[in-house]
This record gives structure tokens, C-alpha cells and sequence, in this order.
């Protein structure tokens, strides 16, 4: 379990491909919002604020989370199948896009304070909202990865289903980055970080049982 | 295995949708400042919800009896349960839009529930988009019956949670509990709860007919495998 995630860390770092296109990608995104609207009156607001942070985080987590099945080697995968259960794999699978999300939040952030602004007023909610928002996308992504890598890789395919699925976390989250923004204090925040809580934990559970079925063919 | 010939259910179902249709122009109902004449919508309207919940949960119980035991028949079963309770969410929205455009002044108003339920069909159109995009039968199948367990396990926060925390003009929003805003009297049950139950049988029998057909139409194809072979 733990080899596995180091495989797939290690891997990806040798890999380096995959990760510079990754936050070029970010960067990009970042910079054509800051060309567009960067200097209009309207971007400084909280709201149209944490509605592009997301949205930005949400395109790259996509599109991060999509490559995770596609197999270093071509032959890789019978091996990996006759070493570890498929349980093992989809958490491990989670649990690294849940740090390679939070690493991309955290330099999206970054971004965002520089181009843009920073109306975050508690950070410590923020950076709450942005750990499980993470590992929200992450344990919602990776199955429906795994369910579109088997649809012969179709990137169209992976957007249609995860959209819809990852709205509710969203919503939650932007509504957070609001309060967070306003300076309202936590407890007005409780119930919705308890409802992302209890989505990833549903999630994560749903993925557990159902990715052997996919894993198996 | 649904017993789907029997007739009783079928006249049961026949009789109850008469019987709220009549009843639901015809009897008392309370008099709401806004709302007015156009509560009666309620009996038409909430039951398709009540509807496409059912048809999906049925639709989620098949695939997983597919996962466990790799039947065909349970895939079939499946796939037509979450289509009509698509046509069921469909008409859900529409007549919600139709009655949203007589008190609330607009079709879409953007409430979290119109929206929620928007987004419950976004997820069901792009399980039948997975089920279009897959070549093999068997692939196609399982890969679907995991969409819809997911998809299903997804939506219940969308429809029944999140709409409940924020402010809606649904009643049950802001944490008030579902149907007491609605003065749902005495009377309103007598017709709105059988308008359930038939709506919920008429959607099984719609269903129950499409999945005989594509089991007719499985058994013409072997059929003609057979010939051929």
C-alpha cells in the first residue's frame, strides 16, 4: 500500500511531462482570467472571486485526475493486478491525487493572490475548505476515471461524468470561500464543512466497494 | 423477479390516476394568497419526483444485483428504470416550470431544488453518454452499472440535503420539515397521496413494458445468431 503510492510519486516525478504541463496548464488559466478581467472593477469581489478560483482548480484537477489511469507501461497492468488488490489501488489512487490536488490548490492560490487578489480573511477556513475540497475531488475523480479509461480514454466522456457528480462539493466550497472571504467566524461554516465531510466519506466509500468491478476486465 | 403481467396492479394504477385527475380538478382544496388555484399543480407536479426517485432507486438496486451475478436480464431491467425515470424528471421539471411561471413569475427561477434536480438529470443523460460510448456488451453493462451506483449515491446530497441548507421557495427549505408550509389538509392527501402510488405504477408499468421488449428483441437477435451459426 504504501510502495504503491511511493511507486506512483516516484513515477510521476520521473515523469516529468505530465506535472510541468500540469501547472503550465495551471498557469495559463490563471493568466488569461488576470488578462480578461484581471483590471476590471468587478474581479475584486468575493464572489466572482471564489467562482474562478474553483472553477480553475476544478479544470486542472479534471484534467490531472483523468491521466491517472493511463498505465506507464503497457504491460504494466496484468503485473500490477497479480501484486495488489484492487482496494489497495484505489486508495492509493485517492489518496495521491489528493496530494498532487492539494499541491495544485496551494500554487493556485498563490497564483491567484498575485495576479489577482487575496479577499481571504480567515485563512486557516480556507486552507480547511481547500484540504477537503481535495480530497473531495479526488476520491469523486478517481473512480470516474477509472470507468472512462476503460471508455477507450475518452477525455469528452470523463468531463460529462464528472461535472455533475462534483457539483454539490462545489457548491459547498464556494459558499465556504465566501464566509471565509467576509470574515464570518467558523461556526457560521460547520454545517457545510460537515456536509463535505460526509460526501467525501460517502465517496470514498462507494469508490471502495465499486472499483474492483472495473478493475477486474 | 417482477411478476410483470399480473393486471391487478395495472387497473389498481389506472383507477388511482383516474381518481387524481377528477379529484385533483374537482375537490376542495385551501385557499393561499399567490398560489391560489394553482396548488392543484401540487398533485401532478411532487408526484413525479416522488416518481423519478423511485424508478432510480429501482434502477440502482438492479445494477447492483448485475454486479453481483452478471445477469444480463438484471442490465436490462436497469437501463429501462433509469429511463423513465428520466421521462419522469423530465416532466417533473417542465410542470415545475409551468407552475414556477404563474406564482413565482419565471420558469427558472434558479432555486437550489430547480437546479438540483437539473443537475440529478445532467447525471443520468451522461450515464446513457457512457452507456453510447462503449462498444462491448458486457463492458457497456458493468461500467454502467457503476456509473449508476455512484451517480445515485452523488445525487442523494444534491436533491435532498443541499437544497434543505439553503434558503429556497420550495417548502421544506431552511430546515423546515417537507409538507407543513403546504396547509397539505385532510383533504389535499386524500387525492395527492393516491396520485403517488399511481404515478410511481404507472412509471413500473411503462417500464415493465420496455423491458419485455428488449427481452423479446434479445431473444430475436439469439434467435437469429443461432440460425446463422
Amino acid at each position: 500500500m504504501k510502495e504503491l503510492l511511493f511507486l506512483q510519486l516516484k513515477l510521476e516525478i520521473r515523469n516529468q511531462s505530465i506535472l510541468t504541463s500540469l501547472f503550465l496548464y495551471l498557469v495559463c488559466l490563471v493568466f488569461i482570467i488576470y488578462l480578461t478581467i484581471g483590471n476590471q472593477p468587478t474581479s475584486q469581489s468575493p464572489a466572482i472571486w471564489s467562482a474562478l478560483f474553483w472553477m480553475t482548480l476544478l479544470f486542472t484537477t479534471v484534467n490531472t485526475i483523468a491521466k491517472s489511469f493511463i498505465p506507464y507501461k503497457p504491460d504494466s497492468g496484468p503485473y500490477m493486478y497479480s501484486i495488489v488488490s484492487a482496494e489497495q489501488i484505489i486508495l492509493a489512487k485517492i489518496f495521491y491525487g489528493f496530494v498532487l490536488n492539494t499541491l495544485i490548490g496551494c500554487i493556485g492560490f498563490i497564483l491567484f493572490s498575485t495576479l489577482l487578489k487575496n479577499p481571504i480573511e480567515d485563512l486557516w477556513l480556507f486552507l480547511g475548505t481547500l484540504l477537503l475540497a481535495s480530497y473531495g475531488f479526488s476520491a469523486s475523480l478517481t473512480l470516474l476515471s477509472g470507468i472512462a479509461s476503460k471508455a477507450n480514454n475518452n477525455s469528452v466522456v470523463m468531463a460529462v461524468l464528472s461535472f455533475p457528480v462534483i457539483i454539490g462539493i462545489l457548491l459547498m466550497v464556494i459558499k465556504i470561500t465566501r464566509h471565509a472571504s467576509d470574515g464570518l467566524e467558523i461556526a457560521a461554516s460547520y454545517n457545510e464543512l460537515i456536509t463535505i465531510a460526509a460526501i467525501n466519506i460517502l465517496v470514498t466509500a462507494v469508490s471502495y466497494l465499486l472499483f474492483p468491478y472495473i478493475w477486474r476486465s | 423477479m417482477l411478476n410483470l403481467k399480473s393486471i391487478w396492479w395495472k387497473s389498481l394504477c389506472a383507477l388511482l390516476l383516474i381518481y387524481s385527475v377528477v379529484g385533483g380538478f374537482l375537490m376542495r382544496v385551501p385557499r393561499l394568497s399567490i398560489v391560489n388555484e394553482t396548488i392543484r399543480a401540487l398533485y401532478y407536479h411532487v408526484p413525479m419526483w416522488f416518481g423519478m426517485v423511485f424508478m432510480f432507486l429501482v434502477s440502482t438496486w438492479y445494477a447492483v444485483k448485475y454486479l453481483r451475478n452478471h445477469r444480463m436480464d438484471d442490465d436490462i431491467i436497469s437501463v429501462e428504470f433509469a429511463n423513465t425515470g428520466l421521462v419522469f424528471g423530465l416532466l417533473g421539471i417542465v410542470t415545475g416550470m409551468i407552475w414556477a411561471n404563474y406564482t413565482w413569475g419565471t420558469p427558472w427561477h434558479g432555486d437550489p431544488k430547480q437546479n438540483g434536480a437539473a443537475i440529478a438529470l445532467l447525471v443520468y443523460f451522461a450515464y446513457f453518454v457512457l452507456r453510447g460510448s462503449l462498444s462491448n456488451d458486457e463492458q457497456r453493462a458493468r461500467l454502467g452499472a457503476v456509473y449508476n451506483i455512484f451517480a445515485f449515491f452523488a445525487m442523494i446530497p444534491l436533491i435532498f440535503i443541499i437544497p434543505r441548507m439553503t434558503s429556497s421557495m420550495h417548502p421544506g427549505s431552511g430546515g423546515n420539515p417537507g409538507f407543513n408550509m403546504y396547509d397539505l389538509d385532510n383533504n389535499m392527501r386524500k387525492v395527492f397521496y393516491p396520485a403517488v402510488i399511481g404515478w410511481i405504477l404507472m412509471g413500473c408499468w411503462i417500464a415493465s413494458l420496455r423491458i419485455r421488449l428488449r427481452r423479446i428483441e434479445e431473444r430475436i437477435l439469439d434467435e437469429a445468431y443461432e440460425k446463422s451459426a
